[in-house]
């Protein structure tokens, strides 16, 4: 039985909980102007996918699925990291304040 | 060795969390971006410290290959396309989630022959439903945006129906698959439905809607990789997924709030499609032409100025001649300013960014509550490419399906010019009152075009 215990559980939810009210107070105070940088931003964060990629690369042998749905998963992963934050760094190097 | 591996989560978690916390300040934003890039590296070293040394070398063709296509696109892409370059990422982000919840399942009941339990069971169930829904969600979003297939909204009998019927199939098919965990078709058949939901759910919604859509869009990948996190026992994608989720919903709820709609209302569709009926044509409405010369004067013998863009803006790519326009104007020591409606465009702040990309200076675009109140003591306002956010209607008739709805008040100002293609309808499919209004006048044409020859006119004067 591959499973985890309700204790992990209940560590995994508080640290749900708190990391989503966090998140709300953070972005309740951004700006009107930052949203799509914001969301450009948020977006690339959103591939720590990435992450399950890489352990799912992992298991050996082309033969099986999960290899192949790992590498599947990498890539797109990536291209949401990658291009992600290059995308919001080429935007927020044009905003500007003139004197 | 596993310790360190937990430290350096815990440290990408702080530094996801610091980075956001400074995308919210113009000045810092920029680094904010970056520290949030920083946590992600160390995420992935930490990640890449954990794996057979044999299945390195795959890893890394991924990520280049990744990495390569991430970095092309980015580059390439013009300012007026993010809405749907960020559904396009958006989407690859539902679908990675999916794969690797998957992958992780399949390992476990398939390869492994184990039995998963149930708390990794439902995770990976919310993760495969939640990342395909996302994935042709955000691909729907994004050929609408880009006008592969029509930004109008799609709609057939009994498609709420459908819809319902589909997530109590999905519901029936991820129980069904927890029980003969030895069966995976009933994964691949969950893969089906919510694949198909993501395209039935998105297509009602129509073009003017997708600032709303994005952002929902953009909380369910958030919310995927949440559930990621639970299937592999992970706190760091628990923490960004948490994050990106709330981002995404509070964007939701701003958006439909400057649209004066429930979620629900913008997720059923249809808005605007029965707009004529329900609103009634009333009377006639004249307007009265201006041309480009007239228009020159009018911002020559002004002493401020508002402009209010919308998408048509973004559609002629207007944004770069409103620059000079705004130079010839600051010349003459006129006050020259920006009015931003928060769903103008097709996404979040979405003219912040064009204008930003024109090179205006970003305390010159004032948000809506700010400006309201200055129309009244406004020579001229200069309409490019926006219609709703502009409409009286929302004011003052009741019948109309834009009531109630936040607006600029342009009409309030002494003169306004509305720079449009033709008399078309906005998004709600409804005639704009300011239009026949005494102080409005039209300046018909491409507003690329004839603003480019307001501005020769006016270098001329």
């Amino acid at each position: 039985m591959h499973t985890i215990s309700l204790e992990s559980l209940i560590i995994l939810l508080y640290v749900l909980v708190l990391a989503s009210y966090l998140g709300f107070e953070l972005i309740n105070k951004v700006p009107p102007t930052l949203h799509t940088p914001l969301m450009s931003g948020s977006n690339a964060i959103s591939g720590i996918t990435i992450v399950g990629g890489i352990l799912a690369c992992n298991e050996l042998g082309y033969t099986s699925l999960s290899k192949w749905l790992g590498i599947i998963g990498l890539i797109l992963a990536t291209i949401n990291v990658v291009g992600g934050y290059a995308v919001t760094d080429r935007m927020l190097k044009m905003f500007k304040k003139k004197k | 060795m596993n310790i360190l591996i937990q430290v350096a989560y815990l440290i990408a978690s702080v530094l996801f969390i610091i980075g956001i916390k400074m995308l919210g300040r113009t000045k810092d934003a920029r680094n904010g971006n970056l520290v949030s890039a920083a946590g992600m590296l160390v995420a992935i070293l930490a990640t890449v410290a954990q794996v057979d040394a044999i299945s390195l070398t795959d890893i890394l063709i991924c990520v280049v290959i990744g990495s390569a296509i991430g970095l092309y696109t980015a580059g390439k892409v013009e300012m007026t396309q993010m809405p749907e370059m960020v559904a396009l990422f958006n989407g690859f982000g539902g679908m990675a989630s999916l794969t690797v919840a998957m992958s992780d399942f399949w390992l476990n009941t398939q390869v492994n022959g184990f039995q998963v339990g149930p708390i990794i069971g439902t995770s990976a169930i919310l993760s495969i439903f939640i990342g395909g829904l996302t994935f042709t969600g955000s691909m729907i979003a994004f050929l609408k945006l880009n006008g592969k297939i029509s930004g109008g909204s799609v709609m057939f009998k009994g498609q709420h129906m459908i819809n319902l019927l589909l997530l109590i199939a999905a519901i029936v098919v991820g129980v069904f698959g927890m029980m003969n965990q030895d069966q995976p078709l009933y994964f691949f058949i969950l893969i089906g439905i919510a694949l198909l939901l993501g395209i039935l759910t998105v297509i009602p919604i129509g073009g003017a809607d997708m600032p709303v859509v994005i952002s929902l869009l953009n909380s369910y990948s958030g919310m995927a990789a949440c559930t990621t996190g639970f299937v592999l026992n992970n706190n760091v994608l628990i923490v960004s997924g948490a994050l990106v989720g709330a981002s995404g919903i509070i964007l939701t709820q701003i958006m439909c709030k400057a649209m004066n709609r429930s979620l629900m209302n913008v997720l059923l569709g249809g808005f605007g499609q029965t707009a004529s009926v329900a609103g009634g044509d009333g009377p006639e409405i004249t307007v009265k032409e201006v041309g480009v010369e007239e228009a020159a004067m009018l911002f020559d013998s002004a002493s401020s100025v508002i402009v209010v863009p919308g998408y048509g803006m973004a559609v002629a790519q207007a944004q770069h001649v409103i620059r000079e326009l705004s130079e010839q104007c600051e010349k003459r020591g006129i006050d020259f300013r920006f009015a931003i409606h928060p769903v103008a465009g097709r996404m979040p702040g979405h003219m912040n960014v064009l204008l930003a990309e024109a090179n205006i200076s970003y305390d010159k675009l004032i948000e809506m509550d700010e400006i309201n109140d200055d129309f009244a003591n406004t020579d001229l306002v200069f309409v490019v490419g926006a219609n709703d956010v502009v409409n009286p209607a929302a004011r003052t008739n009741p019948q109309s399906p834009i009531f109630g709805m936040p607006i600029l008040n342009a009409d309030k100002a002494r003169t306004v010019i509305v720079s449009k293609r033709s008399m078309g309808k906005g998004y709600a499919g409804i005639e704009n009152e300011l239009f026949g209004y005494d102080n409005c006048l039209m300046l018909f044409g491409d507003a690329k075009q004839t603003i480019t020859k307001v501005v020769s006119e006016l270098k001329e004067m």
